[in-house]
């Protein structure tokens, strides 16, 4: 498969300031790609050069096999959403998104019939009249949304297009989203901090770090496998436990923890024998048992706090390697301070991370 | 309460201070009398049809008409642009060269005629309508930079970049986002620069020709020569326009802003 749209050795400098470094990145049409990190991780500064907004220092960007890196903004046929939603203030919403099609020349009757289909896809069509400034937050950005899409552009851009809006909206239009760019068949980047937004929206996750791609590939992979700590850490929450690899067998290594028991773990990263390495534990595969269960890891650990958050029951652990945290579903037993417990969990349920 | 009070009646004495050169000299213009002074004997409009027939005074004011248009013109052409150049951040010593356009506003007058005119004298355009208007497009470029900034500085720069994305060249961004969002800004520029040139005196009798009498310069020399109140008629003539001028920009804003 050729990719549609292909980052090739890209380097971004701000003087000697290294944004995005050496990075390599492929993706397919009609492919949803979520670009994840922190605040200055090179992700942003990457959908800017996608754009045109920014230039690569050195590296080639192609779209479709051709080279883009000197075709203008104007020129890419891009549909780019900002969380700003960054409407035209002194135009209508009917305005707003007839103006791409507009800028392509089509006549008055093409422009009214696809600005009335536009706005109906997103539920809209009563508002043409309006001013952006009447309505709220999420039907302007839905608007932004229609006028990015009107134009049935190669490629749609989102720039964190829903972290202006409150939580129960941005889940709303998280799943609207999805259901566009399965519908319409759309390639659409998307960056966002959200890891939950990620999981959630993308075929495709590559986590961002420093200006490097720490890891991409599905949200299943991303979560149950990650391959560094950082990605351990920036998805979920996770158990992260030190430990010394004693012997490895195919898939799966033994790990000996300074308290002497061991972990039996799938590995991810390649690791050889006397490496010392993390094991990650996702809280919510660990088990909780009273009595030394069948199970192949069996950590034991003391109960420190218990908190009822609705959904989940919040255990903290105390063991003499490390802190534990368990989350247990609703239905499971309470358990009080100073409970001796045993932490259980299969080898498939945690990770060895090289450090 | 008295506290209330005191504020209230020190507003009051300061808006009093300000307009009362202006209740001094505009029931004048309505006087009978040959001489500028009260008690107003009967009111008349004689100095009116004076200001509108007395060859002096007719041509003082289409001067003035011409020479503030035109300044108003360049000044806003030329401000905008300016404005718009000192958005780029790429650019070097932004803030000293944005100093450098606000410079005219506290340069002594007499000191920038004197250049002027050595200048404007070198180019052979003393004494002529383009030498004016270059001389009143100095003091004038200031309003109109710091009014078209303060617009532009409201503006999302991500709308312009929205607008490119969606296939906008850079001239068609400008034309259909940056302008017409700068646009309350630009408009007061140019009235600023009109009333800047209306009102200019110093830089005018450095530069200006008896051709080129404009209404203030008209009204400085006749004091000198005649105290008649047909001066009190031009003022009354300068206070109108300008206030009228004022209350187009004030509600074309609002229209604007309420459209939105």
């Amino acid at each position: 498969m050729t990719d549609f749209i292909r980052f090739d050795r890209i380097n971004k400098f701000y003087g000697p300031l290294c944004v995005v470094e050496n990075l390599d990145l492929g993706i397919a049409k009609g492919e949803f790609v979520s670009l994840l990190g922190p605040s200055g991780s090179g992700k942003t500064t990457l959908l800017m050069m996608l754009a045109g907004f920014e230039r690569t220092t050195s590296g080639t960007i192609l779209l479709d096999g051709t080279a883009i890196n000197d075709v203008p903004t104007y020129k890419r046929d891009m549909g780019i959403v900002f969380q700003s939603y960054a409407l035209f203030p002194h135009m209508s919403v009917g305005e707003n998104v007839a103006f791409p099609l507009q800028m392509r020349g089509m006549g008055k009757t093409e422009i009214a019939e696809r600005v009335a289909k536009a706005l109906d896809m997103v539920q809209l069509s009563a508002y043409a009249e309006r001013r952006p400034s009447q309505l709220s937050g999420g039907q302007q950005q839905r608007v932004a949304l229609s006028r990015a899409l009107v134009f049935e552009p190669r490629v749609v851009l989102m720039d964190e297009p829903l972290g202006a809006l409150d939580k129960q909206l941005r889940e709303q239009m998280q799943l609207d989203i999805r259901d566009l760019h399965r519908r319409l068949g759309l390639t659409i980047v998307f960056v966002t901090h959200d890891q939950s937004e990620a999981l959630t929206m993308s075929d495709r996750v590559a986590v961002f770090n420093k200006g490097k791609i720490e890891q991409i590939g599905t949200p299943r992979q991303v979560y149950d496998e990650p391959a560094t700590r950082f990605v351990a850490e920036f998805i979920g929450e996770t158990n992260l436990v030190e430990g010394v690899v004693e012997s490895l067998q195919g898939q799966e290594a033994t790990v000996r923890l300074p308290s002497g028991a061991q972990i039996v773990s799938a590995v991810s990263a390649t690791v050889s024998a006397g490496q010392s390495v993390y094991v990650s534990i996702r809280p919510e595969r660990v088990d909780l048992t009273e009595i030394r269960g069948d199970q192949l890891n069996c950590l034991e650990a003391e109960v420190t706090d218990s908190v009822y958050q609705g959904d989940h029951l919040r255990v903290q652990l105390h063991n003499p390697s490390h802190p534990l945290i368990a989350k247990l579903g609703r239905r499971s037993r309470e358990f009080s301070p100073g409970t001796k417990v045993f932490a259980a969990f299969s080898s498939g349920d945690c990770r060895v991370i090289a450090p | 309460m008295p506290m209330k009070f005191t504020k209230f009646a020190f507003a009051s004495l300061t808006i009093l201070f300000l307009v009362a050169p202006l209740i001094a000299i505009l029931p004048l213009a309505f006087t009978s009398s040959v001489i500028l002074t009260y008690p107003i004997p009967s009111w008349s409009l004689r100095w009116f049809e004076e200001l509108f027939t007395a060859d002096a005074w007719r041509r003082a004011i289409v001067n003035s008409f011409i020479i503030g248009t035109g300044t108003t013109l360049l000044a806003t052409v030329l401000g905008t642009a300016a404005s718009l150049g000192l958005r780029n951040r790429l650019i070097f010593f932004r803030g000293t060269i944005r100093t450098l356009f606000l410079l005219p506003m506290v340069v002594p007058a007499v000191v920038l005629g004197v250049g002027m005119q050595v200048l404007l004298g070198g180019f052979g355009l003393t004494n002529s309508y383009a030498g004016v208007i270059i001389a009143h497009t100095v003091v004038a470029v200031p309003f109109v930079v710091v009014s078209v900034s303060g617009a532009l500085a409201g503006i999302d720069r991500r709308v312009e970049l929205a607008a490119e994305s969606l296939g906008a060249s850079p001239i068609t961004v400008f034309r259909r986002v940056t302008l017409p969002l700068a646009m309350p800004g630009v408009l007061s520029g140019a009235v600023l620069a009109f009333a800047t040139s209306l009102d200019e005196v110093v830089l005018t009798l450095f530069v200006a020709g008896p051709n080129q009498r404009t209404l203030a310069r008209q009204m400085f020399s006749s004091i000198r020569e005649n105290i008649s109140p047909a001066i009190a008629a031009a003022a009354f003539l300068f206070i109108t326009v300008t206030v009228v001028i004022g209350l187009i920009v004030i509600l074309s804003n609002v229209m604007r802003a309420r459209r939105r």
